[in-house]
């Protein structure tokens, strides 16, 4: 596809972008607003990650993609396709093979390393987005630091559940001072967040990117009598016996039958292969 | 016994191969040619070329044609290739008194200089099936011909203007702000307002993040691009009483307008070429203030092609928008409110992430089903008759 250039936009598009992601570096967990392009793929699709994975990448980099944990989902295919055609990188499965690894919904299993960056795609970057619809409002509440709106959500979730019922998409705090929307990712995957590896948050639609350096405190909201639990379905993985890995759920027959198996294909094969 | 779901490429290919043959429907009917959809469906070209934001009649054809008649997949197709192309710069304003107009009306004055000239329109057809068009190679009867009057045409809100009557189009101190420069692909401009804004004064929603509150440059250029069906919506929810601002058409016109372009090397502007546009001027009510005494305001409306239902609506949109320049209390109407509009007007931006959802989310609907799980055993634990 030689009529576009490297991986697919313009270099003054990629310069603008990666001005946004520095800035996102320079203030953890700031939503930097850009000029997000339409892309060849719809918006809800991970345009925002496509967009600084396209601004990230060189022709040395060897690109990894994953929806759900897994490198074969319908969606990650085609974006690992689009790569392989725009920009011709050597992409992998393999989570410890890649240089950049864009992700939607999960972290992977296996801890990344300094040489990594992982792109996640963020459908709605304003963790107070469905407390206060208004982004003129959510941005001075940021700028303020006035999140007492989230902790009382949280606080009316145990009144009335007993527990915190977010289970996806949990809200964290960066380096105490943004809170932080970290992607619909399960919140087993929270605690993985302080890593070595730069992680960068692009939301298309939204026009927002933001970023977290290697090594950034990133702590999940909760109460001292109420700590936030990384929870998991409670079984170990149906294929590779894995119990520390996050598990999707599989309706096996038509009676219901219910199978639990490693949401991170890679981790699970690897697994799988050590054991044979 | 269950293995880990592989095949999702080749899924994909074989459903684009699909795809193609559902697009090209029965081959033992004709293939549609682009000049087909281009001369005989221009209307649907019409509304790729506003929401697609690209003036180009035969690439709108092909996004038709390829999207199998989904205008807003046209319109997203049309869209994706027009980010891709280079930007040399913008455009003068265009200049719609000068039109040549293949129709013009004015629900505000029976005659006026430049006549009322009705123009291609459906609106006083009987809505029946012509069944004539079904069978193939009816010939149109010839239609009669006339010269059109030389000179341009003046707008309507001038003769209002001459009194007093209805406010300024865009005053310098940004009250009452006219529609602004225009853009070729984006804003566009009353000709009457002559202001002295250069486009770097103009914010260019394609190629800078939305920032609110949007001035109302910025609001009519998404509203110029914003989905016909969702600004039809919000123009008749402000008729029918929320931000009620009753419009009259002072004007609607369409035709085609020159598009110049100053060349730096030169340092005059040329011609770069000729485009169809639909411009509707409301004439709205306002009661007056203090201190300001009792005068008709504006809506304003620009759009590509022959849209009239896109423009007459934006004119009403936009003039719900101005509560606050006018001095208008905020009804709590969602044609007020220009964050709820703009946020929501791009239909390319809507149908995305609504049909997002089709995607797999069950990592987290696992979580979910997990909590709810955890949740009804804590229930059922303290208190069984609930979990019954």
């Amino acid at each position: 596809m030689s009529d576009y250039n490297f991986a697919y936009l313009d270099e003054q598009t990629k310069r603008m972008i990666r001005r946004a992601i520095l800035k996102g570096l320079a203030i953890p967990g700031y939503q930097v607003p850009f000029a997000s392009r339409e892309m060849p793929m719809p918006y809800g699709w991970g345009t925002g990650g496509v967009q600084v994975s396209a601004a990230t990448l060189t022709p040395d980099d060897r690109l990894k993609v994953i929806d759900q944990g897994a490198d074969d989902t319908t969606n990650a295919v085609s974006i690992r396709t689009f790569f392989e055609k725009t920009a011709g990188v050597a992409t992998t499965e393999r989570t410890s093979d890649a240089t950049v690894i864009q992700t939607r919904h999960r972290i992977p299993e296996v801890p990344l390393t300094e040489d990594q960056i992982l792109v996640y795609q963020v459908p709605i970057p304003e963790p107070l987005r469905f407390l206060e619809p208004r982004e003129t409002e959510t941005r001075r509440m940021h700028s303020l630091e006035e999140y007492g709106l989230m902790h009382v959500k949280l606080y009316e979730d145990i009144s009335q559940h007993g527990a915190i019922s977010t289970s996806y998409d949990y809200p964290v705090k960066v380096e105490g001072r943004y809170v932080m929307d970290p992607s619909p990712i399960p919140k087993f995957d929270n605690p993985k967040m302080e890593m070595a590896a730069i992680q960068l948050f692009g939301a298309g639609r939204e026009q927002r990117i933001y970023a977290l350096p290697p090594y950034t405190r990133v702590v999940s909201l909760d109460f001292d009598d109420y700590p936030f639990e990384a929870s998991k379905a409670d079984h170990p993985c149906g294929l590779c016996g894995a119990e520390d890995s996050y598990l999707d759920e599989v309706i096996v027959d038509d009676d219901g039958g219910r199978m639990f198996v490693c949401s991170d294909t890679d981790y699970c094969r690897a697994r799988c292969e050590a054991a044979q | 016994m269950y293995v880990a779901v592989k095949g999702g490429e080749r899924a994909i290919g074989n459903a684009h191969a699909w795809l193609a043959e559902e697009r090209r429907g029965n081959r033992e009917v004709p293939e549609l040619s682009l000049a087909q959809i281009r001369e005989q469906m221009s209307l649907a070209v019409n509304r790729v070329m506003a929401e697609g934001s690209l003036y180009d009649p035969d690439l709108a054809a092909l996004a038709i044609k390829q999207a199998r008649g989904d205008l807003i997949e046209a319109i997203f197709l049309i869209r994706a290739y027009r980010t891709t192309l280079p930007r040399f710069g913008y455009t003068l304003a265009i200049k719609t008194g000068g039109m040549v107009c293949d129709r013009r009306i004015s629900a505000t004055f029976k005659d006026l200089p430049g006549g009322q000239i009705l123009g291609p329109t459906f609106d006083y057809t009987h809505r029946l099936l012509d069944f004539k068009l079904a069978a193939e190679g009816g010939d149109v009867p010839d239609t009669p011909t006339s010269v059109p009057a030389a000179g341009p045409v003046p707008h309507v809100m001038t003769f209002l203007n001459q009194e007093g009557l209805i406010e300024e189009a865009g005053r310098p101190d940004g009250a009452n702000s006219g529609p602004a420069t225009g853009q070729m692909t984006g804003a566009h401009q009353a000709a009457q307002t002559h202001d002295a804004r250069t486009p770097d004064d103009i914010p260019d929603l394609t190629r800078d993040p939305l920032e609110l509150p949007a001035s109302r440059a910025l609001r009519l250029q998404a509203l110029a691009r914003a989905d016909e069906g969702f600004t039809l919506g919000l123009a008749y929810s402000t008729q029918r009483g929320y931000a009620r601002n009753h419009a009259f058409v002072g004007e609607l016109r369409i035709g085609m307008v020159t598009v110049e372009m100053e060349i730096p090397e030169l340092g005059f502007s040329i011609e770069i070429g000729e485009i169809t546009v639909t411009e509707c001027e409301s004439v709205n009510q306002f009661k007056g203030s203090k201190t300001e005494a009792p005068q008709f305001t504006r809506g304003y409306g620009l759009v590509f092609g022959q849209s009239e239902r896109k423009a007459i609506s934006m004119a009403l949109v936009d003039r719900a928008l101005r509560w606050d320049e006018l001095g208008e209390d905020f009804a709590g109407a969602p044609a007020q409110d220009a964050e709820f509009v703009l946020s929501h007007s791009d239909n390319i931006q809507a149908t995305g992430f609504l049909e997002h959802i089709k995607l797999p989310h069950y990592v987290d609907f696992q979580s979910e089903t997990e909590l709810v799980r955890k949740l009804r055993r804590e229930v059922a634990a303290s208190c069984p008759e609930a979990a019954e």
